[in-house]
C-alpha cells in the first residue's frame, strides 16, 4: 500500500464532484437502461425473440433504419453542398442562412411533424403539385425519409462545415497547378478530407433518425407493416399494458444505437488522426 | 498577382457559385424554412381572433404553464450535473475518464420513446419500484415527476457537453493562482471559474431549455395525457390535431417556434458576439 502515494490536490472537490455527476448518472441514465435489458429479459430469451422478431416488428424495423439510411444519404450531398457554400462564398443574408440550418434542433419535433404534414398533404402547399405527377409523400414511407431529412440536415452541415472551414487551400492550389480541374479537386483532394467528419455527420443523422418519433408519427400514416416505426411500436406495445414485448422492441433499438454510438466515436478519433490533432 | 492568380485557380468560375449557391439556397428555403412558414401562415389562418382564442384557451395555459414548469426543474438539475461533471473531467486527470465523457452522450443516441420507457418500466404501476410507490401514494408515472423524469433524461447531456471542452481549453491555472492566493474553494469557482464560463454555460442552458420545453417523444409516453392536469405544450399540439382542430393545434404550435426562433437568436449572437468564451467547436 505504500507505493501508492496519494498527492494532496491543490485544487478542491475533485470527490464531490465525480461523486455527485456518478449518483446522478446511475439515477437517471445506468440505472433506467438497465431495467429496459432486465425487463426485455425477464422471462427469458423466447419470449423476447418473439416479440422483438415477430413480423411486425421486423417491418418496422426494416423501416426505420431503411428511412434513416436513405434519408441520411441524401443529407451527405445536400449537406456538404450547404456546408460548402456557407463556408467558401460570401453573399447577403448568409449568416442568417447560417443560424436557420441549427432550426430542426430547436424547433420542437411534434411542430415540426404537422408543419411537414400540413406542406406534403395532398392539398398541402407542395404536396397538390406533386399528386399531379403521381408523387405521394404524406402518409407512405416517402413522408418519414422527408421528416427525418428535416431532422437530419443540421448534423450533416455541422460536423463537416468547421473540417472544411480549416482545410487548408494551397493543397488546393497545388492541385489546380498540376492541372486537376475544380471537380477533379474535390472528389480526389477535399472530398478524402473531409470524408472522416462526413461520415460521422452521416452516422449522427442516421442514429438520430432510427429513434425519432415526434416529427415521424404525424406524416407517416402509421399503418402496420407499412408505415409503422419502431419507436411507434414501443408505445403501441406499452398501450397495451406489454411491457416485456415494449423493452424487447427498445433492447434491439438500443443494441443498434450503442453500435452507432461506438462507430461515431472511432470516427471522431480516425477524423482527430487525420487532421493531425487539429479538431 | 500572384494572389489573384491563386485565389483564381483554386475556386469556382462566377456561374458555378450562383448556381450552387442557388441549390444551397433552394434546399435551406425548402427543407428549412418552409415547414417554419406553414407553422405561421396555418396557425393564422383564420385571423387574429381564432389564433388568440385558441393560444389563451385554459387547457392550452395549463399546457404552457406545466412546460414551464418541468423546464425549470429538469434545467437546473442539468445545469448542476453539468458542472459537476465538466470540473471532474476538465480539471482533473482520473481513470475511465473517456468512458464517463461517452456515458454522458448515451442519451442523445437513445430513442425519445425508449426515454419514456424506461421510467414506466422502474416507476409504472408494473414497474420495478410501482408496487412499493403505490402503497407510499406516490405518483411518477402519469404525472408530473415522470415527465420531470423523462425531460430531464433527454436533456441530460446539453451542459455538460458545452462545459467540459470549454473548461478543458481553459485547464486549471487560474484556479491554482486564486488558491494560493488563499481563496477558499467556493470563492475561486464563483470568482474565477463561473465569469470564465459564463457565456458557454448560457450556451448549454439555452439550448438544454429549448430541447426540455418541446420534447415530445419522451414525454408522451410517461405523460398520461391528463388535459389541464399533465399535458406539455407539444403534447396540447398533438391532441389538438388529433381531434382535426388544426388552427389551434398551429396556434399552440407557433409558440413553440416562437420559442425555437428566440433559441436561434440568442445562439447566433453568442456565437457571433462571445465566440472566444464558447467551446472552440462553435466559433465559426
Amino acid at each position: 500500500m505504500a507505493a501508492v502515494r496519494v498527492q494532496r490536490d491543490i485544487l478542491p472537490g475533485f470527490h464531490w464532484a465525480l461523486g455527485y455527476s456518478l449518483l446522478w448518472m446511475g439515477v437517471i441514465v445506468i440505472l433506467p437502461l438497465i431495467a429496459v435489458f432486465a425487463r426485455g429479459l425477464a422471462d427469458g430469451i423466447e419470449p423476447l425473440v418473439r416479440v422483438a422478431l415477430s413480423e411486425r416488428a421486423i417491418a418496422a424495423y426494416k423501416l426505420s433504419f431503411g428511412a434513416a439510411a436513405l434519408a441520411a444519404l441524401i443529407n451527405s450531398v445536400l449537406g456538404v453542398l450547404v456546408a460548402w457554400v456557407l463556408v467558401r462564398y460570401r453573399f447577403p443574408g448568409r449568416q442568417l442562412l447560417d443560424a436557420l440550418v441549427d432550426l430542426p434542433i430547436a424547433l420542437p419535433t411534434a411542430v415540426a411533424g404537422i408543419a411537414l404534414t400540413a406542406l406534403y398533404a395532398s392539398n398541402g402547399w407542395i404536396g397538390q403539385w406533386l399528386e399531379p405527377l403521381g408523387i405521394k409523400l404524406a402518409f407512405t414511407p416517402g413522408g418519414v425519409v422527408l421528416a427525418l431529412m428535416f431532422i437530419g440536415l443540421p448534423f450533416v452541415v455541422r460536423t463537416v462545415q468547421p473540417v472544411l472551414a480549416d482545410l487548408g487551400r494551397s493543397v488546393e492550389e497545388a492541385a489546380a497547378t498540376l492541372g486537376a480541374g475544380r471537380w477533379l479537386t474535390f472528389r480526389r483532394v477535399i472530398l478524402p478530407a473531409i470524408g472522416p467528419a462526413l461520415l460521422t455527420g452521416v452516422a449522427l443523422a442516421f442514429a438520430r433518425g432510427v429513434g425519432e418519433y415526434g416529427s415521424v408519427i404525424f406524416i407517416a400514416g402509421n399503418m402496420p407493416y407499412q408505415t409503422e416505426i419502431a419507436p411507434l411500436l414501443i408505445v403501441i406495445q406499452l398501450e397495451q399494458y406489454d411491457y416485456v414485448g415494449a423493452a424487447a422492441i427498445a433492447v434491439v433499438m438500443l443494441v443498434v444505437s450503442f453500435a452507432v454510438l461506438l462507430a461515431i466515436n472511432l470516427l471522431q478519433g480516425w477524423a482527430r488522426r487525420r487532421m493531425g490533432g487539429r479538431l | 498577382m500572384s494572389s489573384l492568380l491563386a485565389q483564381d485557380v483554386a475556386s469556382e468560375t462566377r456561374g458555378v457559385r450562383a448556381v450552387l449557391i442557388a441549390l444551397a439556397l433552394v434546399v435551406l428555403l425548402l427543407v428549412l424554412l418552409l415547414p417554419l412558414v406553414a407553422v405561421f401562415y396555418e396557425a393564422l389562418r383564420q385571423g387574429f381572433a381564432e389564433y388568440f382564442a385558441a393560444v389563451l384557451e385554459p387547457d392550452a395555459r395549463a399546457a404552457f404553464a406545466l412546460t414551464l414548469t418541468v423546464a425549470a426543474i429538469a434545467v437546473p438539475l442539468n445545469l448542476l450535473f453539468g458542472l459537476a461533471a465538466a470540473w471532474a473531467i476538465a480539471k482533473y486527470e482520473f481513470r475511465f475518464k473517456n468512458v464517463l465523457i461517452t456515458l454522458i452522450d448515451v442519451p442523445f443516441s437513445v430513442s425519445p420513446v425508449i426515454a419514456g420507457l424506461i421510467y414506466v418500466l422502474l416507476y409504472g404501476a408494473h414497474g420495478w419500484f410501482g408496487p412499493w410507490l403505490q402503497e407510499h401514494d406516490i405518483e411518477i408515472i402519469f404525472a408530473v415527476p415522470g415527465i420531470v423524469l423523462a425531460t430531464t433524461f433527454v436533456t441530460f447531456p446539453f451542459v455538460a457537453r458545452e462545459l467540459i471542452p470549454l473548461m478543458q481549453e481553459q485547464g486549471r491555472h487560474m484556479e491554482e493562482v486564486a488558491l494560493s492566493l488563499g481563496a477558499s474553494g467556493w470563492t475561486t469557482f464563483f470568482r474565477v471559474t463561473l465569469p470564465n464560463i459564463r457565456w458557454g454555460l448560457l450556451y448549454g442552458v439555452l439550448l438544454c431549455n429549448a430541447r426540455a420545453m418541446g420534447e415530445f417523444g419522451a414525454v408522451s409516453v410517461v405523460s398520461g395525457h391528463i388535459r389541464g392536469e399533465t399535458n406539455t405544450l407539444p403534447l396540447h399540439v398533438e391532441i389538438l390535431y388529433n381531434e382535426y382542430n388544426f388552427v389551434a393545434a398551429f396556434a399552440v404550435a407557433s409558440l413553440l417556434a416562437l420559442l425555437a426562433l428566440l433559441t436561434l437568436a440568442i445562439k447566433s449572437f453568442l456565437e457571433w458576439r462571445h465566440a472566444d468564451a464558447l467551446a472552440a467547436s462553435h466559433r465559426h
